[in-house]
């Protein structure tokens, strides 16, 4: 079985949130980046399950520049057996899921896999735009996968519960809670990490459908109003007659 | 401008982030609703309370399988010749918005918080809640996809005509095998009302006077990532940067500090409340109201507090 998993890079999670150039560009200063949880824990992972149980190969896609290459290579150290990045500043997720496409539809996939969203655009559209570009279906929010054959079994994740379905390759999946268990690298997956191929393939340049052209803070919370722990019909007439929400 | 609103019908009943996707079409124009199933005329007659001039209904199949919904909603965008076209960004929002971008080439703004600026960019939340962001689409059409809980739902008209439509949407290739709906639970990301949990409730067997409450307010139950991940409470409560975000008008915290990634999927709420022992928790610097003191004492407190509220009014 030939896996694609998508991978981007996010802030960690910790990060402080600023602009520069009049908030017109997310202030990259001191900024540490990691493998966006979602694509690392529960696509990765699960992609490397499945290639544990069945055999294949699982290759890592990346739109990005150099700067991504420490990422790209942490994904490596976890286990995927190679890597591609191509070469394009990531900025819309059109964009990407062309990139991706083109790619993927030169070599030929029979699972492509990727997180449920990234946690700084947080747009969760990726997915579905790839497997539009790919005519494939695309089982978004999947909490577990598994594959006999050319057949998919998915859990995904519906409004109050949850939806077994199934569905033939090859298929787009967005993985999400539930799918896997995080794997931390050890010292030999690092270091043979320093040895995989990390292909460099060059960008097909499509259009940019959006552009970010502002960023804004929100505004700081007023100073709490504390209530007597043995007052609680206190807060309940606040929550009433001030706030309004009961 | 002529504006199309796709809206899952399948439900019981039209959900309100169905009903906060028409009334946002109509804030940009003259609203037409491309939905699908068996609802009946009557029912889908009712959106032009808010809103909607004409439904279009698609009764060839059921059901929410996203290639069909794109398939059936790319039909009426030709048809109605719409030039914006709206979804919720819910769970099949997600999965058929992008899908129809790729298809008519129309740029998406995923999860708009509000109407469109006067120099026509959207806000959307970018860095998982903590920050805001403007998004401008450079193609002819756009694709607003609105995060629930944004607009607060008003009746603003009559009666929408309501037309049979034939959207050309295919067959299904996936198979759906069992559906199973946790009964009486209430669905987290839809909730005006959460209670919600963390470690500092110390086990799983202690969760009854967090329901309790939850009961008592008609609130869902959430909980923090550490909760989820022990197996005390099941995935889909566990809110936060890396679980589901939410922005219910009242979320109220107990045992929980406050960590950067579970204020991250919360602080969109409207009202916060934080239950803690510890006046230091940093949870209370993102709070309305606060309330140091033990869970254990508050939580039935509380629950007391709401029964006798309801009793009197
Ligand atoms: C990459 C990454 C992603 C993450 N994503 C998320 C996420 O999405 N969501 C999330 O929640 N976390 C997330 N975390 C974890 C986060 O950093 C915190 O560890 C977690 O939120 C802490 O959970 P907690 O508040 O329940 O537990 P703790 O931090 O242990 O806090 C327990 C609190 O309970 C209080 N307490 C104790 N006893 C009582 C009592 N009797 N009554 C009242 N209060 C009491 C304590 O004072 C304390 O404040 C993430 C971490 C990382 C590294």
């Amino acid at each position: 079985m030939k896996i694609l998993v998508c991978i981007s890079k996010a802030p960690e999670t910790t990060t402080k949130i600023a602009f520069t150039d009049g908030d017109t560009k997310f202030d990259e200063n001191g900024v540490k980046y990691i493998v966006n949880p979602y694509d690392e824990w529960y696509a990765l992972v699960r992609g490397l399950e499945l290639k544990e149980a069945n055999g294949g190969t699982v290759t890592t896609v990346t739109v990005g520049t150099s700067e991504d290459d420490a990422t790209i290579r942490k994904a490596l150290a976890i286990g995927a057996d190679d890597a591609v990045r191509i070469d394009a500043k990531a900025e819309d997720a059109y964009q990407v899921a062309t990139e991706i496409a083109n790619y993927a539809k030169k070599e030929g996939f029979d699972l492509v896999l990727l997180g449920k969203e990234t946690i700084d655009y947080n747009g969760s559209q990726v997915g579905g735009m790839l497997a539009e570009h790919l005519d494939l279906p695309f089982i978004s929010l999947a909490s577990k996968l598994d594959v006999d054959g050319s057949t998919a079994t998915l859990d995904k994740e519906i409004v109050g519960g949850v939806q077994t379905v199934e569905t033939n390759l090859p298929l787009v999946v967005s993985c999400a809670k539930g799918m896997a268990e995080q794997r931390i690298p050890n010292m030999r997956g690092i270091m043979a990490a320093r040895s995989k191929p990390l292909k460099v393939v060059e960008a097909s340049n499509p259009n940019k459908n959006t552009s970010f052209e502002k960023y804004a803070l929100p505004a700081p919370k007023s100073e709490v109003k504390l209530i007597d722990p043995e007052d609680m019909d206190q807060l309940v007439e606040l929550l009433h007659n001030e706030a309004k929400v009961i | 401008m002529s504006v199309l609103v796709y809206i899952n019908s399948n439900g019981e009943k039209i959900a309100k982030n169905a009903l906060e996707a028409v009334n946002y079409g109509k804030k940009i124009g003259e609203v037409t609703v491309v939905t699908n199933g068996k609802a009946s005329d009557s029912s889908l007659a009712e959106l032009g309370k808010y809103g909607a001039s004409k439904v279009l209904i698609d009764r060839s199949f059921e059901g929410i399988d996203e290639q069909q919904v794109t398939r059936m909603v790319a039909t009426a965008v030709e048809s109605t010749g719409a030039e914006t076209i709206i979804f919720s960004n819910d769970l099949v929002g997600k999965a058929v918005a992008p899908r129809l971008s790729v298809k008519i080439n129309a740029g998406l703004v995923a999860g708009a918080t509000a109407v469109p600026e006067s120099n026509g960019t959207i806000a959307v939340n970018v860095f998982s809640g903590k920050a805001f962001g403007y998004v401008k689409v450079n193609t002819d059409k756009r694709i607003i996809s609105l995060l629930p809980n944004s607009i607060q739902v008003e009746e603003v008209g009559g009666e929408a005509s309501v037309e049979e439509f034939s959207g050309n949407a295919g067959e299904s290739v996936i198979t759906i095998k069992d559906t199973k709906m946790p009964e009486g639970d209430i669905p987290l990301p839809e909730a005006e009302l959460v209670v919600s949990a963390g470690r500092g409730l110390k086990g799983p067997e202690n969760w009854g006077i967090v329901e309790d409450l939850a009961k008592e307010l008609g609130a869902a139950t959430a909980c923090s990532r550490p909760v989820a991940d022990t197996g005390w409470r099941p995935h889909h409560e566990h809110v936060g940067q890396t679980g589901v975000a939410i922005r219910p008008n009242l979320y109220i915290a107990a045992g929980i500090s406050g960590a950067i990634q579970h204020l991250a999927g919360v602080n969109g709420s409207k009202v916060i409340v934080v239950i803690n022992t510890d006046e230091e928790a940093p949870f209370f610097k993102a709070a309305d109201y606060g309330v140091v003191g033990d869970a254990f004492e508050v939580l039935p407190r509380l629950t007391e507090a709401v029964k006798k509220f309801k009793a009197s009014n």
